[in-house]
């Protein structure tokens, strides 16, 4: 069950990695010879409005997108680690102030919250990297302070604490690791959202600005030509779809994995 | 293992109190009133630490420097930081909004005006959302494991993965460039709305489904449908009756959780379907750095998302009386 998407994902992933070889036209190059050219063998996505080939872009634009959506992963991880471990283990006024941001953050709109983040800075990949991450690092703060509460009453907890650890010491050798498949799982769920909220504000124009391709914004850019050269916009989507539906299968299989697991280790 | 019911997220809105309902309601409203302001805050400081200024997006960033001072002074946007907000607060306190940079217009009457095309589209939306899911989750929840099983939640994966905005398109490339049924965008009645609806129920309907399903496999593996079988209850009023009821719970929690997805996806479907609402009036602020009316905008979203929220909590308690947010 979980082959397929993986298969498909690693050949996405390659094939992104490798645009330099795959690609035989420059993503940002202007021919203005073979404008709006439809899909044939020299172009198999065709051109768009500039004579760029659209193969190439999506494989240049699929960088962008899977790259800034892998960094606003990673860094909602951490910021969400972070703020969870000192929430769930301080508690107190930390814990309040820091649940109060979390359901502040979860309570509001997040492409909304979103677009208001991007709006702040001039739109690049950067932008749209923090615009996700400061909406994703709430769920991941929630769930871990919920583990965090669990697992610091264990008695392997106090036993390292009576064997003089210093709390710094127990938070992350003895209470991160507890956590971490768990924030996994929860990353494996979360990451198609991710892709789509990049696209979706690159598609509004508040990512990476043109020429430089990202999915979203050769769809938002290509809309004009809906009506007459519909390639130029249906080929990035299907990338964005088809990565997210390997992404959901992908999070489908963790999680079922996971509360199986634990079921099992209850009874 | 034991049921715990349905133990996903009753907590919406992350607030319980003790009390009875006029105190819930109460605290709810207190609470309402300090998001607001918490949120016009926020919002007001990250609109005024926007690049750029009004006057240069009015009048373009080469216009003369002595132009710009005079309309940025005539906005009122040079004074301090300070000073703006409690003016800001002042004007919200009489009910105002302001008025729009670019077109005069007070802001709170272009949003009544624009507000009941989104919750019309919204409300379509939800329909086809809620139908389809059910049907689709039941179709594969009642058959688990089997071809159609498979089907079904294959179609609701992939309704969860397309970006609205290309879905959007697709269907405007389907039914409106191929087949001529249907207008590509426009703000009307029935034909206008049928479109941009079903791009925007799409990501719910998958969740609906889903839900569904599993809610379906959970309820039939429970003991007390083999009591109501053995009671001599036929198969389809088990299935329509009792099942429907342990789904409403879930329902419930999806339709109040994916409010926030739709004032998400209004955004993107009303930008390409060019429908006159909340959505797009926020977008185009937002690209024309229009301040009262992405105040205005986000102010209002947020209001109607807090209500909608409080409305979900309550409507819990109505339908399963197990739940109970007012604790005695």
């Amino acid at each position: 069950m979980a082959k397929l998407p993986i298969i498909v994902l690693s050949f996405i992933v390659a094939a992104v990695v490798f645009a330099p070889f795959l690609a035989q036209y420059d993503p940002i190059a202007i021919n203005l010879d073979d404008i709006k050219s439809a899909p044939t063998l020299k172009h198999p996505f065709g051109t768009d409005c500039k004579g760029r080939d659209v193969f190439a872009r999506v494989l240049y634009g699929g960088r962008i997108s899977l790259g800034v959506s892998f960094a606003a992963a990673l860094v909602s991880l951490g910021i969400g680690f972070t703020a969870g471990l000192i929430s769930g283990y301080y508690g107190g006024w930390v814990d309040t102030l820091l649940m109060a941001l979390v359901d502040l953050t979860l309570a509001f709109p997040s492409l909304l919250l979103a677009i208001g983040i991007s709006v702040i800075m001039p739109p690049t990949k950067f932008t749209v990297m923090a615009a996700i991450a400061l909406v994703g690092w709430a769920s991941f703060a929630r769930l871990i302070r919920g583990q965090v509460l669990k697992v610091k009453e264990m008695a392997y907890v106090e036993a390292a604490r009576s064997l003089g650890a210093g709390n710094l010491r127990i938070l992350l050798v003895h209470i991160l690791p507890q956590c971490l498949s768990l924030g996994l799982v929860m990353l494996g769920i979360k990451f198609s959202g991710y892709i789509l909220t990049e696209a979706s504000l690159s598609f509004l124009g508040l990512g990476p600005q043109p020429p430089t391709p990202s999915w979203g914004n050769m769809i938002g850019e290509n809309r004009a030509y809906i009506l007459s050269e519909p390639w130029m916009m249906l080929f990035p989507g299907l990338a964005i779809a088809v990565t997210a539906l390997c992404f959901n299968l992908f999070g489908d299989y963790l999680q079922e994995k996971h509360t199986t697991y634990h079921d099992s280790q209850r009874h | 293992m034991p049921y715990h019911g349905f133990t996903g997220n009753y907590r919406i809105t992350g607030f319980r109190v003790n009390g009875d309902l006029f105190t819930y309601i109460i605290k709810k409203l207190v609470l309402l009133v300090l998001l607001l302001i918490g949120i016009t805050f926020i919002t007001f400081s990250i609109v005024k630490l926007l690049p750029g200024d009004p006057a240069s997006g009015l009048i373009g960033q080469h216009a003369d420097p002595e132009d710009i001072k005079r309309i940025n002074r005539a906005l009122g946007v040079d004074k301090p930081f300070a000073v703006q907000f409690l003016g800001y607060v002042k004007l919200l306190a009489h009910g105002d909004f302001g008025r729009s940079y670019y077109t005069n217009r007070d802001v709170l009457g272009e949003i009544m005006r624009k507000l009941p095309n989104t919750m019309y589209l919204a409300a379509a939306a939800m329909a086809i959302a809620v139908i389809g899911g059910l049907a689709l989750g039941f179709a594969a929840g009642l058959r688990q494991g089997s071809s159609v099983d498979k089907l079904c939640s294959a179609l609701s994966l992939t309704g969860l993965s397309m970006p609205v905005f290309w879905s959007g398109l697709v269907l405007i490339i389907i039914f409106s460039l191929k087949l001529r049924l249907l207008p590509p965008s426009g703000t009307g009645g029935l034909r206008f709305i049928i479109l941009p609806a079903v791009a925007l129920s799409l990501p719910v309907l998958a969740s609906i489904a889903r839900i569904t399903r599993s809610s379906a496999i959970e309820t039939l593996a429970m003991p007390f449908v083999r009591v109501l079988r053995a009671k001599g209850l036929r198969q389809r009023q088990i299935k329509y009756i009792h099942l429907l009821k342990s789904i409403l719970i879930p329902l419930i929690t999806v339709i109040g959780l994916d409010f926030a997805s739709f004032l998400n996806g209004a955004v993107l479907t009303e930008t390409v379907f060019g429908w006159d609402g909340i959505g797009r009036f926020t977008v185009d602020g937002i690209l024309k750095r229009d301040y009262p009316v992405i105040l205005g905008c986000i102010i209002t979203g947020t209001f109607i998302f807090v209500v909608v929220n409080a409305a979900v909590d309550l409507a819990y308690q109505w339908v399963d009386p197990r739940v109970r947010i007012v604790r005695k």
